[in-house]
């Protein structure tokens, strides 16, 4: 047998083996997706709220209500009602909002990525700040730095976000004027600026409009800030533990005897096998974001989709509320599977073998 | 006999919150381009007095020595960036188990390499080369595969023949080994200790044998140092291990079983608390 026909057997057997396992994740993907899809009807139809009337108020006349009634296929048999239910969910159609008469779908494409700058942003600074100072809290270990950290992290536990929130609009917003009123854009720019995606900072970027780029950086640096500093407190922490568990191991001695530098060792060996754990520490803070925070974006109007489903929830839409409860979902699904990717980049012994 | 390494009333201390501990305790010795076995039980202080030699005491524990130099170079009064550059490349350990002393999320390959990165200037296909070579001198036989493995694709032997790669590629002149065959099965460790014996004497390396199998360091080494509780009890040349005086010695070579005679019941090692004074 010779080297190379070795080497091309294992090969296959490799890319086989990666078949199978891409078949597999595809079949975790279908089941979650289905199990969510059973439980947003299943709420769907357990809820007192008739759509009819929701659709038709409280005055229409019987006949109209029956014949409503029949058109949302509402007097099917329930196993149809889901056939038809998953059909529409998957073709992205959940229905009008009642509220804003526009197709939920349109509805979630406007809020949703204020939602997702957002939260991209905040992870962003979580991330780039909270790793960092998890990393010098374990190294240095046990001292005022270490403390420091720990104060930190505590703070961005124990306090209540909006009241946070408040104080900081308070500080720079109204005392200091280094960041602009809550909103996403200057009323000067609403009508003028016309985005593509709907992700401002991008738009605004791509269109060359430096004032515009700065006004939106101006709206969103605070709230992101604020978001970052909570998932900044998570993240730090557990980057904290997780260091600490890697710097007692034996690799780190024999990189020590390899005469590598500290810094070399921090970094390069110690933080590289903490980043596996910390993936999806750090993929589900930002999951949460993307949950959309309520409270923040209620306190900077944002206008994203955590306020939009709280809007729809308080006025009973319920197709508003179904339909970003599915975009949630699915945002949740596919931040799992990135990150369960990444692990695998990350970790070879997670690999496909 | 130039002496490679000196060593005179080396002390290792540990303070805790219960008073402090001292694990080596007036260790004094010289080293050659030889072999020296350092035997004992666990806690005798073997290893904290390889790691000492090494500048790789925990950052709380206190080191001091009349004399530790290596080369003429005194290892406590050097500044931090010369011990670094000291391992690695003129001074080397080998850990006891591959499977946690190789760095699980890289090539074994890239961990070879780094540590000629660390030393020399040399290209990229330079050191690959000269790791695929070092990796050959392990006796691997298709290092160009090996290169690119990770450490929880090879075997605890591969591993450990990996690690002395890793170790010996800088061409260091001393050689700490720490247990290196301890968490190897019987088999494989006779194949790992004949790999390291020859490379030894091929590189003309000073060896510095830690370990608590009184047999193998003394077929392996030159010299044999017994330790007991942070002492050296017994300095005492290989060949001559029968005639060891310490009753501590006498006792672990006591302790051996005998093919073809009967050892039961096998004796218990006699400890008196005056050895340890």
């Amino acid at each position: 047998m010779s080297g190379t026909e070795y080497l091309s057997g294992r090969r296959r057997a490799r890319s086989r083996k990666a078949v199978a396992a891409a078949l597999q994740f595809l079949v975790v993907v279908a089941t979650t997706y289905i199990g969510l899809l059973a439980v947003t009807f299943f709420i769907g139809r357990v809820i007192p709220i008739d759509p009819v009337l929701a659709v038709l108020g409280d005055r229409a006349p019987a006949h109209v209500v029956e014949r409503t009634r029949e058109a949302m296929g509402l007097n099917l048999p329930l196993y149809q009602q889901f056939f038809i239910y998953c059909r529409q969910a998957l073709s992205g159609d959940f229905g009008v909002s009642v509220l804003t008469t526009n197709a939920v779908m349109t509805d979630i494409r406007r809020v949703f990525p204020a939602t997702i700058e957002l939260a991209t942003l905040g992870t962003l600074i979580g991330a780039l700040i909270g790793v960092p100072l998890g990393v010098l809290a374990a190294v240095k270990r046990g001292s005022i730095a270490d403390q420091i950290v720990r104060v930190i992290g505590l703070v961005g536990y124990s306090v209540p976000i909006f009241w946070l929130a408040l104080l900081a609009l308070l500080v720079f917003y109204a005392r200091l004027k280094w960041v602009a009123y809550p909103g996403r854009i200057d009323i000067v720019y609403e009508y003028t600026f016309s985005p593509i995606t709907g992700f401002y900072l991008v738009d605004a970027l791509w269109q060359r409009q430096w004032d515009v780029f700065r006004d939106v950086f101006r709206h969103i640096i605070l709230p992101a800030s604020l978001l970052g500093y909570f998932s900044l407190a998570y993240i730090s922490r557990m980057t904290r533990s997780f260091m600490l568990n890697e710097l007692q191991q034996e690799y780190i001695v024999a990189a020590r005897a390899k005469g590598l530098s500290e810094a070399r060792i921090i970094w390069g060996h110690a933080l590289r096998n903490a980043a596996v754990p910390l993936v999806t520490v750090i993929a589900l803070s930002y999951a949460g974001l993307l949950e959309g925070s309520v409270l923040t974006e209620t306190v900077f109007s944002w206008p994203g989709l955590g306020l939009y489903i709280t809007n729809s929830l308080q006025n009973a839409d319920m197709n508003a509320v179904l339909g970003g409860t599915i975009v949630i979902g699915s945002v949740f699904i596919g931040i799992n599977l990135l990150s369960d990717l990444l692990y695998r980049t990350l970790d070879p012994r997670t690999r496909a073998r | 006999m130039s002496a490679l390494l000196t060593v005179e009333d080396l002390r290792v201390s540990f303070p805790t919150r219960t008073g402090v501990v001292e694990a080596v305790r007036g260790v004094s010795f010289t080293l050659g381009r030889e072999r020296l076995g350092i035997v004992g039980e666990s806690g005798s202080g073997k290893s904290q007095t390889g790691r000492a030699i090494m500048g790789l005491t925990p950052p709380h524990a206190q080191v001091t020595a009349k004399r530790l130099a290596f080369d003429g170079i005194d290892l406590l009064s050097a500044p931090p960036k010369l011990r670094r550059d000291l391992r690695g490349k003129r001074i080397a350990m080998i850990l006891q188990d591959p499977k946690y002393s190789l760095n699980p999320v890289m090539s074994i390959g890239k961990q070879i390499v780094e540590t000629l990165w660390r030393h020399e200037k040399v290209g990229r296909a330079e050191a690959r080369k000269r790791a695929l070579d070092m990796l050959a001198a392990v006796q691997i036989r298709d290092p160009a595969r090996v290169f690119d493995l990770y450490p929880h694709e090879v075997s605890g032997g591969m591993g450990q023949r990996a690690m002395i790669a890793m170790m010996l590629v800088a061409g260091p002149e001393l050689l700490i080994a720490d247990e290196p065959t301890s968490a190897l099965d019987v088999t494989v460790q006779l194949e790992v200790l004949s790999i390291l014996d020859r490379l030894v004497a091929e590189r003309g390396m000073g060896l510095i044998f830690v370990s608590h199998d009184l047999r193998l360091v003394s077929s392996f080494c030159d010299r044999v140092l017994v330790m007991y509780a942070g002492r050296i009890v017994e300095e005492i040349a290989a060949s001559d291990l029968a005639n060891a005086r310490h009753p501590y010695t006498q006792g672990l070579l006591n302790c051996m079983p005998v093919i073809g005679a009967d050892r039961h019941p096998l004796p218990v090692l006699d400890r008196k608390p005056e050895w340890a004074l």
